[in-house]
């Protein structure tokens, strides 16, 4: 961990050294642990193959997640199957792990879906492209929690650059007034786009927590079981009517901001190359190894499972079919509505106006 | 297993974008690739971007030399594909589908009232349009290539090379005369286009009788005083606007925009401006200190004035400072104008040609030179009334300038 941030919960070095923390421990299955790998090498995977299939044509624009695997496949992994997530354009590992297929992930980004699965069977919202809407949003899926007498927690995604903005500081003051049973987890990447985290701010962002009544915590990023472990305790903590916790997951955006996004125009390759040192999925695979929990065989085989899907992913996306126009029409209300009616019958009138129509 | 020819289109990696440089291959023709292999760099207007290949095989041909810019959906390099056959073309996102089920643009059944779609107007991006503008190509006239009959660069470009055009400057081979805008040129567009749309302009014009302005003329020259020195109607011209300015100084301004709010600057001093007809094109120096001057001081400054600008010396000093100007379109035999304002400045006279008019004097047709003033002013600055004033203050000037030279009381 950068040693300017030593405040951050570790609970395994970069090198994959499992060490102890005062107040934070997890205890993992040996096939929990492998499949946290698996979550991340096969998020990686889909990661880079969309990244590709966009610079090929493929997809109007994709927001790369490389580097945040651990802090979103560890935080959605804490989750209770009932909890929610409301994640951003970022959220590939998050949505991964509440089930989502990756093909849907890249409908939405080729334009042929509204919003590419549906959130109450997922229990994962869409994609929020507007910086920081889905932490009201979560915030008020929590306080519905709370007049249901439910027991479900409400999990919002953002990154540092969102913490600026000023629906997620209504979102905290809302979420502190009534204790809503919901988890803020701040991915900082270090860039909001082209803007540096040390000019967002003069104090640590988890700190920013204090100020509106409700604990911060910073965990390591990369290292995929504090964040777990972190989670779990926030969750629990929401869970038991303690109202809110704001996570700040200290990571790094190794990719671009998008596809549209060139970041050697304002950070330095050596920050780069200092963060692939501290990378996540190194260091569990180097943990598993030294632990005899995974081998050479286990490895190979995920590698292998990564390239099939790979493979599926490419093949699904070209074989996509763009759907029919008035499908826009379906998911407007949920019941019939007459308007609507009248709209669709009206647009299906004016494609039927062309000559080869039929008819 | 039959092998397989893939071309790969230059995708849009970015939102929008139009276009990109091929700068660097990572691969020959006769090389072999596998899928996702890094095979060129290309730069955007945003980014230098890799790009990935679609498809494993081998390098048939590489369509685009480095150092190209080629537009979005260009072929720029096809794949012999060995493996597993995929018959689907790569989609470029945003540029259309290549598949039977394209039902983006298709021709309306006869008989349908046209009330949502009239003439299907011709389709092109705002950069193919504003290029065709440029290039004075009607959209119409252009044969569109592009995926769903939009109209390409490359289509407009290829027009203009047909004779489409309508550009008034086509040369004898056939082709269009293309320069490059700059110097002057330049300097002369980009003050008339920031004058003109951000002083709202106003013209107003008079025909004045100058038959006692060209009497004087011949008597200065005959005068001792003025030996040596070229006197013109234009000298006069220059007298009657200095005339103008200390009657109303406020035509002698300039509109200043500043954080604090907008002020209007009146000047103490006249710099007059004269619009001169160079070589080079269209310059504007101005006399330091018009205002100040006899008349004798004030023609040789105006001649002197011309004569450097043509003779291509004028000084930047020359060419900057003026408060107000004089174009004179006379010369080139028309009768008046609009004239664009001078950035800086408040109001531009132009003077049109000296032509022999019936003109009624006392209730009789006599024969009289007659001449137009067109003055343009800005109105943020002066008003219709003040402006009025202004002209007809010249126009008195001219018709009878000696009443006007002498100070009013010095009659008394």
């Amino acid at each position: 961990m950068a040693d300017e941030r030593v405040s951050a919960v570790q609970l395994l070095t970069p090198e994959g050294q499992r060490v102890a923390h005062p107040e934070y421990d997890i205890n993992l299955t040996d096939a929990e642990l492998r499949g946290l790998y698996r979550d991340m090498v096969l998020v990686r995977r889909i990661d880079t193959e969309a990244t590709a299939l966009q610079r090929q044509g493929e997809l109007g624009l994709w927001a790369p997640c490389l580097g945040q695997e651990a802090a979103q496949v560890g935080s959605a992994r804490a989750m209770a199957p009932n909890d929610f997530a409301f994640p951003t354009f970022r959220e590939h590992g998050v949505t991964w792990c509440r089930g989502v297929a990756a093909l849907d992930m890249l409908a939405i980004l080729r334009g042929i879906s509204n919003g590419g699965w549906d959130p109450s069977l997922h229990r994962c919202g869409p994609y929020s492209i507007v910086i920081g809407a889905q932490v009201l949003h979560g915030v008020g899926y929590a306080m519905g929690v709370q007049f249901d007498g439910a027991e479900d927690v409400a999990v919002t995604y953002f990154g540092d650059g969102a913490m600026a903005q000023g629906d997620v500081n209504e979102a905290f003051v809302f979420a502190a007034s009534f204790s809503a049973p919901v988890v803020f987890f701040c991915q900082n990447n270090q860039w909001a786009i082209s803007q540096p985290s040390d000019r967002q701010g003069n104090i640590q962002l988890y700190e920013r927590a204090n100020g509106f009544g409700f604990p911060g915590v910073q965990v390591d990023g990369n290292d995929v079981l504090a964040v777990l472990a972190v989670t779990k305790v926030a969750l629990e903590r929401a869970r038991s009517g303690n109202g809110p916790t704001l996570i700040e997951a200290y990571t790094y955006r190794m990719g671009a901001h998008t596809t549209s996004d060139d970041p050697t125009r304002y950070r330095l390759a050596g920050e780069l190359e200092t963060w692939r040192l501290r990378d996540p999925i190194e260091r569990l695979k180097a943990y598993l190894a030294r632990q005899g929990i995974a081998d050479r065989s286990y490895f190979d085989q995920i590698e292998q499972e990564g390239e099939k899907l790979a493979e599926q992913i490419r093949d699904g996306v070209r074989a996509m079919v763009p759907p029919k126009p008035e499908s826009m029409f379906d998911d407007v209300y949920s019941e019939p509505h007459a308007r609507i009616d009248e709209q669709r019958a009206e647009m299906l009138e004016y494609l039927a106006s062309f000559e080869d129509a039929g008819g | 297993m039959a092998e397989q020819q893939q071309v790969f289109h230059l995708p849009d990696v970015g939102e929008g974008l139009t276009e990109a440089e091929i700068v660097k291959w990572r691969i020959r023709p006769g090389d072999s690739v596998a899928v996702n292999q890094i095979i060129v760099e290309i730069e955007t207007a945003k980014a230098v971007v890799e790009l990935p290949c679609p498809y494993a095989g081998s390098v048939k041909a590489l369509h685009v030399p480095e150092g190209e810019i080629v537009p979005v959906g260009s072929p720029i390099v096809t794949i012999l594909v060995t493996a597993k056959a995929d018959e689907r073309e790569p989609v470029l996102v945003g540029y259309g589908v290549k598949t039977d089920h394209e039902v983006h643009r298709r021709p309306r059944k006869p008989g349908i009232q046209q009330d949502i779609a009239p003439t299907s107007p011709a389709r092109a991006k705002p950069l193919v349009r504003k290029l065709a503008k440029e290039l004075g190509v009607p959209l119409d006239s252009v044969t569109p290539t592009g995926a769903d009959g939009v109209i390409t660069r490359a289509d407009v470009l290829g027009s203009t090379r047909n004779g489409h055009s309508t550009s008034p400057a086509a040369a004898p081979n056939g082709r269009d005369d293309r320069q490059p805008v700059r110097g002057v040129q330049r300097a002369m567009a980009d003050a008339m286009v920031r004058s003109a749309f951000t002083a709202p302009h106003v013209t107003e014009w008079v025909e004045v009788d100058i038959s006692r302005t060209l009497d004087l003329v011949i008597r200065l020259r005959a005068n001792s005083a003025y030996e040596g020195i070229k006197v013109t109607p234009l000298t006069i011209v220059a007298a009657a606007v200095i005339h103008a300015v200390k009657q109303y100084p406020r035509i002698n301004s300039t509109w200043m925009e500043s954080s604090q709010g907008a002020e209007i600057v009146t000047h103490s001093e006249v710099h007059l401006g004269i619009a001169a007809d160079t070589p080079r094109g269209l310059l504007v120096p101005s006399v330091k200190a018009a205002g100040s001057m006899q008349l004798p001081q004030l023609a040789r400054g105006i001649h002197t004035l011309i004569e450097t600008a043509r003779a291509g010396r004028s000084t930047p000093a020359d060419l900057t400072g003026g408060t107000i100007t004089i174009t004179n379109v006379g010369v080139f035999g028309v009768d008046g104008g609009t004239p664009i304002i001078n950035p800086g400045e408040s109001a531009i006279l132009a003077i049109g040609r000296i032509l022999d008019r019936p003109w009624v004097v006392d209730g009789a047709i006599v024969v009289r030179p007659i001449m137009q003033l067109s003055l343009s002013f800005d109105h943020r600055v002066i008003d219709g009334a003040l402006g009025s004033r202004a002209l007809v203050s010249m126009a008195n000037f001219l018709t009878d300038p000696a009443v006007e030279m002498v100070p009013a009381h010095a009659t008394e």
